[in-house]
């Protein structure tokens, strides 16, 4: 019998409102993985066991009681730390935020807790969501399960491995530029960015207002459809927060896919410089036809700009974003400095690390003076262009394909010295946000090195139910576990 | 090296602060309370937690909304909140959330009476803005520049702030101070601001240049700050149009600056400024949606303002023919004017000049408007009673606050307190007859061309009446009988 | 355009203390990076609006009715340092 760290969460849902297993053995399971495998695969900044404990124990009273639970109650979350969790310190990977502890809840981790979620930690990340590889983290590197040498993708490379490796049943990430899909794509799991307003952001320490999104760590696409049910809808906290209420996404999963009409992005498939990715996506195209889908070629004219655009318009926002870590209310501060202004300047060089004082140096140049309308204004109008490609391909199709990662798990250190090809990474990923639309990552299969592959789905705003009910069409038939090699090898 | 005398003309514009009245802030649950303990209206969101997102208060754009209605401004179909980012310890996010090139209300303008004249004064924008924190610098001598550290106080971070800028229409020291009076009675009518300049909910920084003449040229600009009343106003602008001009007579070039006024010294005195001078780096805020107001929202908002102060003026000036002092006080303020008017509509047989003039003598000094309005029955029967002669005019004086405070009827009050006099000629008639046949020689003084001993023989009457007797009412009796 | 980066002056500008090793490399990265973003200039036509939010709302706004504030001490929980209620900063120079 599998442990059930490494059930679904409908499954373990399924178990626990039949007597058959308890939260708080659900707990105690995730916290055993985590002690059997977090000291290589470093997805956790902090556990948060006790916590989790007295959650889990509080869920198995009401089942006790026979109170009509929630799905999401007595299952084990993990959060990326850049979500504020009230009373339990948040760094956002970041030493300039080593000791912060938020004096309140970001809305999907209130949403979530009211409804007996159990969090078993907050996971490590990039320094501030700012990083495809989970290498730019304050504190240390994170592991992909898959292979211990390689990089779990990022920014939120945690919830990913953490997920991958069953030390939490599913988990919440972020995604500015892909930062849920790429590490989802890399190691195995279901990743998923709604639309751009369907998740509240209050709460969500803010990299790239504009881009930034909450997004879903699963085992399965159905685990999608219900965390993303419980964590949607209107959110008076953020006014950037699209006005619909919480919807149940797991009705129309079961639809299928015949008459679906599906556009593949070619010309993305050609700039793929693995054969592995390739040939996995490619028969993904083929299993969705057969499935009945109608098959047709899309373009994104502008997503070669897109990326030169992102990287204007997400540090832009960065670099006002992280003004307000300046040593004064709270986070970390400088010693014996003479006035505010060393204060300011050395509390952040000190803080912060190398990645992020790079993109406040480029969003700081780019907004300044003589300078907007050359990039900023410049990139925003590119923006634009990129949003009316994707109306216009939606007029055509339901759901747009494409990888999800130009590059399967890469090596840790490998692209570290070099910015240009770390950002290269996100390529196929950055549009979607640039635009607002909802993209999922589903594993399509290893390649040759048997490292998991992702592949894309993007959907019209607000159609999150298409984007679902294709991949787990996909994924029924495709009936392939992802396990990675890692637990093999464990006792038990 | 010859000199031209030159004649130079002063050229002056605005930018004045309003902090809104509303109960909570611009962006954020917490109450806009002047005056409490540091620290305590605070919350994530005006502390710049990470995470916190703002929510913009309605109330805060409805009221902006009006004053740019009241400044007839035109409303942006579209306008759009931006971030100023700068580093300032007084600023939780280091930028402030603002608006740049779409503001809310644009093209106004403000008529202002100086003088007897009327002159336009242009508006070219009005935006809504968060305030800042409150920063005590802390040191042994007081001083800013000398002070060793310094402490925030975030309970103003975040408390809507409209700023209000005015076309460089103003040419005089005086004509500035003018525009402030009446922009400051436009926002209290509006009943949107408390507009206190001590409690700095109306504050006011000058731009000032000076040109020869008849120059169409603008000249260099000088920024003043610092100033915290209108009196500050003036003398700042007095001073620095003065050194304008002597500068520029002198042969000397002025610069671009700005120029913080001290009040102690009386002097306006250039900033260090560093060469890393502001670069804001404005950019639309994306954590806001942006603000496209429709037709019926708009004309709902102007269909709500009340009667502004220079329409009011007008009719205390035409309808109740005032006095163009009384005019100007009780046309300045809705409250006062509101009293005047229920005071005519209870008892008028003085006409308005008498009341008005009660209101601003003998009601203002002690007493709010609110106040007045409660007690609006009992001014009405006082005026009355001195009207009458029932009362004289300085127990009229003493009783009014008695009334106010005790809130008894003030004809109880003065019975009370024997201020009632006796005008009634049957009973005043015997003691006048009795005073005169008491006092033969003073009588035959009078009536010998004396003026002055009516004043004893009225004295007498006094005394014999105990004070209660109405001076006037005797004198005439006495005039009476010994004409 | 050839980009040119005052590399001190944006320093100073976004409030960062960089090491010499930092500003040496930053210098050198920064303009790779940014004529890579200089690509948006060939495309970005005049008569094309900007998009600054994905999925553009408008007018969200909230009734003026008052949420809970923090108590002083929770409000200066996580501060460096305190002084009689505020938040103590280091003396500030005018001008600045």
């Amino acid at each position: 019998m599998p442990e059930p760290c490494d059930l679904t969460a409908h499954e373990l849902g399924d178990e626990l409102r039949a007597g058959q297993a308890s939260a708080l053995e659900a707990t105690d399971s995730c916290l055993r993985r985590i002690e059997a495998v977090d000291e290589r695969v470093r997805a956790f900044l902090a556990p948060t066991a006790d916590l989790a404990r007295e959650q889990a124990r509080a869920v198995d009273g009401r089942l006790a009681a026979k109170d009509d639970l929630a799905p999401v109650a007595g299952i084990p979350l993990a959060l990326k730390d850049v979500l504020c969790t009230r009373g339990v310190t948040t760094t956002c990977g970041s030493r300039i935020l080593h000791n912060y502890v938020p004096p309140y809840d970001c809305t999907p981790w209130a949403r979530l807790s009211a409804a007996g979620s159990v969090l078993i930690g907050k996971t490590n990340c990039d320094e501030f969501a700012m990083g495809s590889s989970t290498e730019n983290s304050g504190f240390f590197p994170t592991h992909n399960p898959w292979d211990l040498d390689r990089v779990p993708g990022g920014s939120s490379g945690g919830s990913a491995a953490a997920v991958a490796a069953g030390e939490a049943v599913w988990a919440l990430g972020t995604d500015t530029g892909g930062s849920v899909r790429q590490p989802a794509a890399l190691c195995g799991v279901v990743g998923m960015k709604p639309t751009y307003g369907l998740v509240s952001r209050y709460g969500l320490i803010a990299f790239a207002s504009s881009l930034d999104t909450v997004g879903t760590f699963t085992r399965d696409v159905r685990d999608c459809a219900l965390l993303l049910s419980a964590i949607g809808g209107h959110d008076e906290m953020d006014s950037t927060s699209i006005p619909e209420p919480p919807k149940d996404y797991t009705s129309m999963l079961e639809e299928g896919v015949a008459g679906l009409r599906v556009g593949v992005l070619r010309d993305w498939l050609g700039q793929v410089p693995e054969e592995g990715i390739r040939a996995r996506v490619e028969e993904a195209v083929i299993r969705l036809e057969k499935l009945g889908a109608e098959i047709g070629e899309a373009s994104i004219p502008h997503a070669d700009y897109a990326l030169s655009a992102y990287y204007l318009i997400a540090p832009a926002e960065c670099s006002s974003n992280l003004a307000r870590y300046d040593g004064v209310r709270y986070g970390h501060r400088a010693d014996a400095v003479r006035d505010v202004v060393e204060l300011n300047m050395r509390t952040r060089g000190e803080g912060f690390g190398e990645e992020v004082k790079r993109r406040i140096m480029i969003g700081t140049y780019a907004l300044s003076a003589g300078y907007y309308d050359a990039y900023y204004g410049q990139a925003q109008k590119v923006r634009t262009l990129v949003v009316r490609d994707f109306a216009r391909e939606f007029e055509r199709y339901d759901v747009l394909l494409s990888p999800t990662s130009p590059t399967t798990a890469f090596r840790l250190g490998e692209k570290t010295q070099d910015p240009l090809a770390m950002y290269l990474n996100d390529v196929f990923t950055i549009p979607a946000n640039l635009a607002g639309n909802p993209a999922i990552s589903i594993p399509c299969g290893l390649d040759e090195r048997g490292l998991p592959v992702g592949l894309q789905l993007m959907g019209n705003h607000l159609d999150e139910a298409t984007v679902l009910r294709a991949a787990h069409a996909f994924e029924q038939d495709l009936a392939q576990t992802f396990r990675p090699p890692l637990l093999n090898s464990l006792a038990g | 090296m010859t000199t031209v005398a030159t004649e130079y003309e002063t050229v002056i514009g605005l930018e004045c602060h309003v902090e809104l009245s509303t109960q909570t802030k611009m962006f954020c649950g917490c109450l806009n309370e002047f005056g409490a303990e540091p620290n305590t209206q605070v919350c994530p969101v005006c502390l710049g937690h990470p995470g916190t997102l703002p929510v913009a208060n309605r109330q805060a754009i409805e009221y902006t909304m009006k004053i740019a209605l009241a400044l007839g401004c035109d409303i942006a179909p579209r306008s759009l909140f931006h971030r100023k980012n700068y580093f300032y310890p007084d600023m939780p996010k280091n930028y402030q959330i603002s608006q740049y090139d779409l503001p809310i209300g644009v093209g106004g303008h403000l008529e202002v009476e100086l003088g007897g004249e009327v002159r336009r004064v242009g508006i070219t924008r009005v935006h809504l803005e968060e305030d800042t924190g409150k920063t005590l610098h802390v040191g042994a001598t007081g001083r800013i520049a000398e002070a060793e550290y310094a402490l925030e106080d975030y309970n103003r971070a975040g408390v809507p702030l409209v700023e209000v800028v005015s076309e460089p229409d103003i040419r005089a020291p005086e004509e500035a101070v003018a525009y402030l009076r009446e922009l400051r009675a436009l926002l209290e009518t509006l009943g949107v601001s408390d507009v206190r300049m001590e409690e700095g909910s109306l504050r006011c920084d000058a731009n000032i240049s000076a040109r020869p003449a008849g120059d169409p040229e603008y000249g260099v600009k000088v920024e003043i700050k610092n100033m915290n009343s209108i009196r500050s106003v003036e003398r700042a602008l007095r001073f620095e149009a003065d050194r304008q001009r002597q500068a520029l007579a002198a042969g000397e070039a002025l610069v671009q600056e700005t120029r913080h006024w001290d009040e102690d010294k009386g002097v306006t005195l250039p900033l260090r400024s560093k060469e890393y001078a502001f670069d804001y780096r404005y950019f639309p805020e994306p954590d806001l949606a942006a603000l496209e107001p429709d037709d019926e929202w708009i004309e709902r908002l102007r269909a709500e303002l009340p009667e502004l102060p220079a329409s009011r003026r007008k009719r205390l000036r035409e309808h109740f023919d005032l006095e163009p002092e009384q005019v100007r006080i009780i046309g300045g303020s809705a409250g006062w004017a509101e009293v005047f008017e229920n005071a005519f509509e209870r008892w008028n047989e003085a006409g308005p000049r008498m009341i008005a003039n009660w209101v601003i003598q003998n009601t203002m000094p002690h007493a709010s408007p609110g106040e007045a309005l409660e007690r609006i029955d009992s001014i009405a029967t006082i005026m009355r009673l001195v009207h009458e002669g029932k009362i004289s005019l300085s127990r009229a004086k003493d009783l009014e606050p008695l009334v106010f405070e005790t809130g008894r009827p003030p004809e109880e009050i003065a019975q009370e307190q024997g201020w009632i006099q006796i005008s009634d000629e049957g009973a005043l008639g015997t003691v006048v007859e009795e005073v005169i046949g008491e006092n033969p020689g003073p009588v035959e003084q009078f009536r010998g061309g004396k003026e002055g001993v009516i004043g004893f023989l009225v004295g007498q009457v006094m005394k014999k009446t105990k004070g209660a007797a109405n001076p006037q009412e005797v004198q005439r009796l006495l005039r009476d009988r010994l004409s | 355009m050839p980009v040119e980066i005052d590399v001190d002056h944006v320093a100073r500008l976004a409030r960062l203390a960089l090491s010499d090793e930092e500003r040496e490399r930053f210098a050198q990265q920064l303009v790779q990076i940014l004529e890579h973003a200089e690509r948006v200039r060939e495309v970005a036509a005049e008569d094309v609006p900007p998009t600054s939010q994905p999925v553009p709302l408008r007018n969200v706004l909230r009734d003026d009715s008052p949420r809970p504030s923090l108590t002083q001490d929770e409000a200066l929980a996580g501060a460096p340092e305190v002084e009689e209620g505020r938040f103590k900063v280091p003396r500030i120079i005018e001008g600045e």
